[in-house]
């Protein structure tokens, strides 16, 4: 017999991911937004991502909804937990997602400047507080029952807080790699530039992070240090995509920084995977303990499975009809 | 003072959803006005077609984002402020708005940005199907969202077992009782939103004697819609008042104001609802005419407040004038069509000054309807989140703080009052500048000239600005 909920486990993860990757090279193109070598290349930054953020960021919703259907208990506990962090979240998206419309309406150039940051900073906190909730993740909750019975606060600590810095500059270093692929002369340059110190960024931060959380959580420790000594393929795997970015930006490759990249993020996540499982509302409920009823899982897997492939098949068209480099002259509307 | 995190809870719901209410209720029509407008382009090669649908089009993508942004917050509120109504009611709500998210949210934003930016990128024909998936999506999203707050209202198909609801049948759920009336009630205010909005700004620029061809063509084509939806409105609000006498009995009363079980019970027309003497003061009447429309009888019973005790019963004020503020103005849209028919019969439907200067005030007034619609269903529902079976108390969020509550509540007032005012000002200028002159090489005098109201004078003489 197949089990449902392990299916998805599959799914969730699948979606997380997509998630990450794709809103993940839009909200670092935010991030670089102020440090970008011109106004004209701030136009070309947002027109290589103003077709397709909204379908980007569609992904995060399907990862609330799928949740609440598929791990309600997750839902339940997360959302209060992150009560003012998700506040945070939402209203940077919202500065950042108006800022594509209004930005290429305003006249002036104060209100052009005004939209300009808040397209940056809107994307630099919602990316801050994703990778809090992944800190607040490792760090689990105080739970009274199925309720969450802790604090409004308790999931800022400095932990939570090197996360967001780490998931910014990861977020930040997959917008660098994308803007190399769509862009050309002084922006792609710029990214270039950028590249490799972001990339250093992100490995501090996730060196400090391994290193810490087998500290905050001893069952990581066990995982790590027990028997599947296997499971270090994983960090090795994404050392060598590191290493595969550095490279492919010295021999200036357009798509391979991107591409590399991608892997170094689902090599990490995998590695974050298995260290906290099976729990998924630490540190007490596994995936079946928060996940809804059977009837419930299937009635919506049925759906998914068909829908889900055809979503990805006119995505992938809509990324094939707006190919290619995005120059200067390529109007917004 | 304590902060009470429910009270702050429901004010911040009834906030966020209001705002994001105003935007889906104008997409879902003008994106159906849009994918016409490509579809008949692109049929008769008539490229007034594209060049009305070229400037909606750029309205329809402020409104657009600010519809998405504000929905995003939406998908979270449930969680945050609910969470032990979320949990409860996972086991269906999470499927169904799962099926929203893989069916029409997917479908929107993909398509969407083939439909703003693809113009020039895909052969024509693709771009029209691109316009009609997007309305497609729209209407999808409504389905999905009003099965939820449908089965929230007139709840069916699951049973609450230990604290959560179990599904006993799908189709009982998504096809609960209130379902149908509610579904064809939005579509049609989502028409007619768009609708009077679309007649409203083209009836503006008809009094400016701009761009005068383009807008009657658009003018005459939403009065031919309006025609049709305001009248039905009237019958299909009729049906979804019967179904709410049937299943939400209190409510009803409080949408009329009746508070002693009565026949023959009058349709007020004013009143003052007085919830601590179970009363109303200054009342007038037409006699039996509640009692008419709910039971098709002079001297139907209609059951009054007082057949629940006190702490059952919704705050009768708001659901009392909500729904008369949504009856006028109903009335006055099919007002508004009657006029445009016979103003169409005697061949002046573009002539009368009057006609065209009422449909710019009526620009806001569907966005009014709607909002007092949603506050007549949601507060007459009170205090029931699953009606009659969980109440808002229950569903909160046990660890949410008075404290946390109202700094989210300042956050989003404070964060959609920027994006709101902004938007708004933007849309305005949108309008103001007007479309973008058609086939510049032919008439390169005009191609540059900015078209703003400000500097173009009233001018009588509608043949002699017909060229732009
Ligand atoms: C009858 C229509 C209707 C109603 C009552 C609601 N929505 Fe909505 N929503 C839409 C109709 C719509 C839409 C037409 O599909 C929108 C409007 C603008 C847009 O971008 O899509 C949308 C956008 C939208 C989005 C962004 C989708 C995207 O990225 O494309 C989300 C997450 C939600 N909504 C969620 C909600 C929730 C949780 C609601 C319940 C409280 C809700 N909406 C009420
Ligand atoms: C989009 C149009 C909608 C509008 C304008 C609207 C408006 C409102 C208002 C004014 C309240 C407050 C009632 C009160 O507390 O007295 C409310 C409550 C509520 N509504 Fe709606 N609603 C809409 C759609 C929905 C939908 C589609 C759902 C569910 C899927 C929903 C779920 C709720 C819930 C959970 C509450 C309880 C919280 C509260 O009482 O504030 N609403 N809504
Ligand atoms: C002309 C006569 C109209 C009648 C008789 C009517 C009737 C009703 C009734 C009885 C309800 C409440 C149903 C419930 O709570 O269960 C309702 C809700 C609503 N109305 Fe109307 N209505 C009319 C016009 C309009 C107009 C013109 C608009 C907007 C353009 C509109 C928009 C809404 C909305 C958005 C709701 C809330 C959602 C829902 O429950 O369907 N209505 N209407």
């Amino acid at each position: 017999m197949v089990d449902i909920t392990l299916v998805w486990v599959v799914i969730i993860a699948v979606g997380l991911v997509g998630y990450v990757l794709m809103d993940g090279f839009d909200l670092g193109v935010g991030i670089l937004f102020p440090f970008a070598p011109g106004e004209q290349s701030r136009d070309i930054m947002m027109n290589t991502v103003a077709p397709v953020w909204d379908g980007n960021e569609t992904w995060l919703i399907l990862g609330g909804a799928g949740l609440l259907a598929a791990f309600p208990l997750v839902y339940s506990v997360f959302l209060p937990a992150l009560y003012i962090g998700v506040f945070l979240m939402l209203a940077g998206l919202i500065f950042r997602g108006v800022a594509f419309e209004f930005r290429f309406k305003a006249s002036s150039a104060k209100s052009r400047r005004g939209w300009n940051a808040s397209f940056a900073i809107g994307s630099m906190v919602a990316a801050f507080a994703q990778g809090a909730v992944v800190g607040a993740y490792i760090q689990g909750f105080q739970m009274d029952g199925l309720n969450y019975a802790g604090t409004a606060l308790d999931w800022l600590t400095p932990f939570t807080v090197l996360t967001g810095l780490g998931l910014m500059a990861g977020y930040a270093l997959l917008g660098a790699t994308w803007m190399i692929l769509k862009t050309e002369g002084e922006t792609q340059a710029f990214a270039y530039r950028v590249t490799p110190w972001l990339l250093g960024a992100v490995l501090v931060v996730f060196g400090l992070v391994s290193a810490i959380t087998p500290f905050i959580d001893a069952k990581v420790m066990e995982r790590w240090m027990g028997t599947f000594e296997i499971l270090w393929v994983l960090p090795a795997l994404a050392l060598l995509a590191a290493w595969q970015i550095l490279r492919s930006v010295r021999r200036r490759h357009e798509g391979l920084p991107f591409v590399s990249t991608i892997a170094l993020f689902i090599f990490t996540f995998l590695g974050l995977i298995v260290s906290k499982w099976p729990y998924v509302v630490p540190p007490d409920y596994t995936f079946w303990d928060a996940a809804s009823s059977p009837d419930a899982q299937l009635f919506i897997l049925i759906g998914a499975l068909f829908i889900i492939p055809i979503i990805l098949g006119y995505t992938a068209w809509t990324y094939w009809v707006f190919r290619g480099k995005v120059t200067a002259d390529a109007g917004y509307h | 003072m304590e902060l009470d995190p429910l009270l702050l809870s429901r004010l911040q719901f009834a906030f966020v959803v209001s705002f994001h209410a105003l935007f889906p209720v104008f997409t879902i029509g003008l994106a159906s006005f849009i994918a016409f407008l490509e579809f008949r382009a692109w049929q008769t090669g008539d490229a007034l077609y594209t060049r009305i649908s070229k400037f909606w089009i750029k309205i329809f993508a402020v409104v657009f984002g600010m519809g998405v942004v504000s929905g995003i917050v939406m998908s979270f509120q449930f969680g945050t402020n609910w969470s032990v109504f979320s949990y409860a009611t996972a086991n269906f709500l999470g499927p169904v708005l799962s099926y929203e998210v893989i069916t029409a949210f997917f479908l929107e934003a993909a398509f969407l940005g083939v439909l703003l930016f693809g113009r020039d990128r895909v052969p024509q024909g693709v771009h029209v199907f691109a316009a009609l998936m997007v309305a497609l999506g729209t209407f999808i999203s409504s389905f999905w969202i009003l099965v939820a707050n449908s089965w929230m209202q007139t709840p069916a198909g699951l049973e609450l077992v230990d604290g959560v609801f179990q599904v006993t049948s799908w189709a009982e759920a998504i096809f609960n009782p209130s379902f149908w009336p509610r579904f064809f009630h939005m579509g049609l205010a989502s028409l007619l939103t768009a609708g009077f909005v679309v007649a409203g700004v083209s009836a503006y620029y008809l009094l400016r004697n701009k761009h005068v061809e383009m807008n009657r063509k658009a003018l005459g084509t939403t009065m031919w819609i309006l025609l049709f939806a305001a009248p039905a409105q009237l019958v299909v609000g009729d049906i979804h008042g019967l179904n709410t006498f049937e299943h939400q009995p209190t409510k009803v009363a409080a949408m009329e104001g009746v508070w002693e079980t009565e026949r023959g019970a009058p349709f007020l027309l004013f009143a003052i609802p007085d919830s601590a003497n179970e009363t109303n003061h200054l009342e007038i009447g037409l006699p039996n005419m509640a009692s008419l429309v709910l039971t098709h009888e002079l001297d139907g019973e209609v059951p009054g407040l007082n057949e629940v005790p006190a702490e059952e019963r919704p705050p009768v004020g708001i659901t009392f004038w909500s729904f008369r503020i949504m009856l006028a103005i109903g009335f006055v849209m099919i007002a508004f069509a009657l006029w445009s028919a016979w103003l169409r019969f005697r061949g002046d439907l573009f002539g009368s000054e009057r006609f065209l200067k009422g449909l710019t005030w009526m620009i806001p007034t569907p966005f009014v309807a709607v909002l007092a619609g949603w506050f007549v269903t949601e507060t007459g529902r009170a205090p029931w989140l699953v009606y009659e079976i969980m109440d808002h108390a229950t569903g909160l969020t046990p660890s949410l703080t008075g404290g946390m509550a109202l700094f989210s509540l300042l956050g989003y007032i404070a964060v959609y009052a920027v994006v709101f005012t902004a938007g708004v000002y933007y849309i305005v200028r949108i309008v103001r500048k007007g479309p973008e002159p058609d086939h510049p090489v032919q008439e390169p005098q005009h191609a540059k000239r900015p078209l703003s109201a400000a500097d173009t004078p009233f001018n009588d003489n509608p043949a002699a600005d017909a060229r732009s």
